[in-house]
C-alpha cells in the first residue's frame, strides 16, 4: 500500500500566471490577471470582445512584455533569467517561445513556404533537430490533420479550415510543452468551423496541454476541463465548464452567457 | 551594306568579348548590389533612428548622383585618396555602389508592406534576429521585389554602357571602337543593340519565372 497520508511530489502546472498587469498608454488592457493551466488540461478563455484575451495569450510568450506579474512555464520563469531580475536577451526569448506553440485567428502561416516547409521550418531552424525525423513526425501530423496530401501544396491554394489545421498542425510539430490558441475558428466560414474544433477535440481528449480563446462554446462545454471568464482584463469566473454553463457563480457571468449562448 | 556586316562579323570575336564584359558586369554587380542592398535594407528599417537615418541620407545621395558623374569619381577621383582600381574594377565598384542604393530602397519598400502576421508568428515560433530576417522576411520579399529587381537588372545593363567612358572594354566599347576603326556606324551599333536585346530578354525570362514561383504562392 501507498502511504496516502503525505501528499504526493506535485509537478508544477504548465502554465502559472501570476498577477499579471499590462497597460497600453493609459489602457489597463490586463489587471491583475492569475490563472493556471495543468499538465494535459484544456482552459478555456472566454470574455467579450477587447477584455484582453489576446493580449494574456501574447504576454504568455512575451510577444508583449508584460508590465507586472510572473509567467512560468512548468515552474520556470518566463522573460527573465534565473533569479528573476535580468531580463532576457533575444535569443533566451527566441529559446523559451519555442517550447510553446501557438494557433492564430488568421493563421499566419508563411506563403513563402510548402504545407510541409510550414511545419518542419521551426523545428529545423529553431530547435535544431535532424531534418529527417522533424520530416517524419510532420508526416504523420499532417495525416492526422486529414491534410497529407496537401503537403507539396502553398498555403494560398487551401481553404480556411484546411489553413487552420495546418497552422495546429505546426504549432505541433515544435513538440510544444503548451498550446496557445486565439480564436481558431472565428475567421472561418460557418461550415468550416467544425473540421478545426473536431481536430482540436481530439488534441485534447489525448492530454494536450492547451490554453484556447474561443467563442465556440460548445467546444468549451464538452473539451474543457476549465474556464476562466476574462472581463475588463480581470478574471470573473474560473470554474468546470458544466458548472459555468448551468450555474454560473456572478452577475457577469451570467450575461456574459446570455449574450453568447443563449443570443 | 552587306560589306558592312561583313566587318562587323569579322569582329564578332571582340564583340563577343565586349558582350561577356557587360553581362560580367552586369550580373556581378547585381549579385553585389543585392547583396549589399539587403544589408543596407536592414539598416533603413533598423529601430534606432541614428542608423536609418544615415542608411537614408547614403540612399538618397546615391539615388541623386548621375551615374556617369559617380563613374568618374571612382575612376579618377579615387586615386586621390590611394585607392587605385583598373578600368574594369572601377566600373564594377560604380555600378556596386549605385544600385546598392537602389536595391535597398526597392527591398525595404516591399518589406514595409509585408503583413505583420507571418512574421508575428515567426517570432512566436522563436524565430528572431537574423534567422527571422533571412529565412522568413527576406524569401517573401524577394518574391514581391522580382519585378522591381528585373527591372533594375535591365538598369544596371544599361548603365554598363556609360563605362565606355573609363574604357571599360564592354560592348558599347568595344562597339565605337570597331566603327571607329572601319567606319561602319550602322552594322556596329545595330550589332550591340541586338546583344543587349538579347540579354536584357535573358533577364526577362528569369523575371517572369521568378514571378510564376510567386504566383504559386499568392
Ligand atoms: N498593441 C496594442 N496597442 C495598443 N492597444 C492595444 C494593443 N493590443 C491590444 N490593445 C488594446 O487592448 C484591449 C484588449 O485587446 P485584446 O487583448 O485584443 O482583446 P480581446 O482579444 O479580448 O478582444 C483593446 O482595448 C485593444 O484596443
Ligand atoms: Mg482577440
Amino acid at each position: 500500500m501507498p502511504d496516502t497520508s503525505m501528499p504526493p511530489a506535485v509537478a508544477p502546472p504548465v502554465l502559472e500566471i501570476r498577477g499579471l498587469t499590462k497597460s497600453f498608454g493609459t489602457n489597463i488592457v490586463l489587471d491583475g490577471v492569475s490563472m493556471q493551466v495543468g499538465k494535459g488540461q484544456t482552459v478555456c478563455l472566454l470574455g467579450p470582445s477587447g477584455s484582453g484575451k489576446s493580449t494574456l495569450l501574447r504576454c504568455v510568450n512575451w510577444l508583449e512584455p508584460p508590465d507586472q506579474g510572473r509567467i512560468l512555464l512548468s515552474g520556470k520563469l518566463m522573460g527573465f533569467r534565473d533569479g528573476g531580475v535580468v531580463p532576457m536577451n533575444g535569443m533566451e526569448l527566441a529559446r523559451a517561445r519555442s517550447r510553446i506553440g501557438m494557433v492564430f485567428q488568421h493563421f499566419n502561416l508563411w506563403p513563402h513556404l510548402t504545407v510541409l516547409q510550414n511545419l518542419i521550418e521551426a523545428p529545423i531552424h529553431v530547435q535544431g533537430r535532424q531534418r529527417d525525423e522533424v520530416i517524419g513526425e510532420a508526416e504523420v501530423l499532417l495525416d492526422r490533420v486529414g491534410l497529407a496530401d496537401k503537403k507539396n501544396a502553398f498555403p494560398a491554394h487551401l481553404s480556411g479550415g484546411q489553413k487552420q489545421r495546418v497552422g495546429i498542425a505546426r504549432a505541433l510539430a515544435m513538440r510544444p510543452e503548451l498550446l496557445l490558441f486565439d480564436e481558431p475558428t472565428s475567421a472561418l466560414d460557418p461550415e468550416l468551423v467544425g473540421e478545426v474544433v473536431a481536430v482540436m477535440k481530439i488534441l485534447a481528449e489525448e492530454g494536450s496541454t492547451m490554453l484556447v480563446v474561443t467563442h465556440e462554446m460548445g467546444f468549451a462545454r464538452e473539451a474543457a476541463d476549465e474556464v476562466v471568464l476574462l472581463d475588463l482584463g480581470r478574471v470573473v469566473e474560473i470554474a468546470r465548464p458544466t458548472e459555468f454553463f448551468t450555474k454560473p457563480k456572478t452577475e457577469r457571468a451570467r450575461q456574459f452567457l446570455q449574450r453568447y449562448v443563449h443570443a | 551594306m552587306i560589306r558592312e556586316f561583313a566587318i562587323v562579323w569579322a569582329n564578332s570575336g571582340q564583340l563577343l568579348n565586349g558582350l561577356l564584359n557587360t553581362a560580367g558586369l552586369a550580373v556581378l554587380g547585381m549579385i553585389l548590389s543585392v547583396l549589399l542592398g539587403s544589408l543596407l535594407a536592414v539598416l533603413l528599417m533598423a529601430r534606432s533612428r541614428p542608423v536609418s537615418l544615415s542608411a537614408q541620407a547614403f540612399v538618397d545621395l546615391f539615388r541623386c548622383v548621375p551615374f556617369l558623374l559617380l563613374a568618374y569619381l571612382v575612376y579618377f577621383g579615387l586615386p586621390s585618396l590611394g585607392l587605385n582600381f583598373d578600368n574594369w574594377t572601377s566600373g564594377l565598384v560604380a555600378i556596386v555602389f549605385y544600385n546598392t542604393a537602389y536595391m535597398a530602397e526597392i527591398l525595404r519598400g516591399v518589406w514595409r508592406g509585408l503583413p505583420r502576421d507571418g512574421i508575428e508568428a515567426a517570432t512566436a515560433f522563436g524565430f528572431q534576429g537574423w534567422r527571422l530576417f533571412l529565412r522568413i522576411i527576406l524569401p517573401q520579399v524577394f518574391l514581391i521585389a522580382a519585378p522591381m529587381m528585373g527591372n533594375q537588372m535591365i538598369q544596371i545593363i544599361k548603365d554598363t554602357a556609360f563605362l565606355s567612358i573609363i574604357a571599360v572594354p564592354e560592348l558599347t566599347h568595344v562597339a565605337s571602337g570597331i566603327q571607329s576603326q572601319y567606319y561602319v556606324p550602322f552594322a556596329a551599333f545595330l550589332a550591340a543593340v541586338l546583344l543587349y536585346w538579347m540579354i536584357c530578354s535573358l533577364v526577362e525570362a528569369g523575371v517572369f519565372a521568378v514571378e510564376r514561383l510567386a504566383r504559386e504562392r499568392r
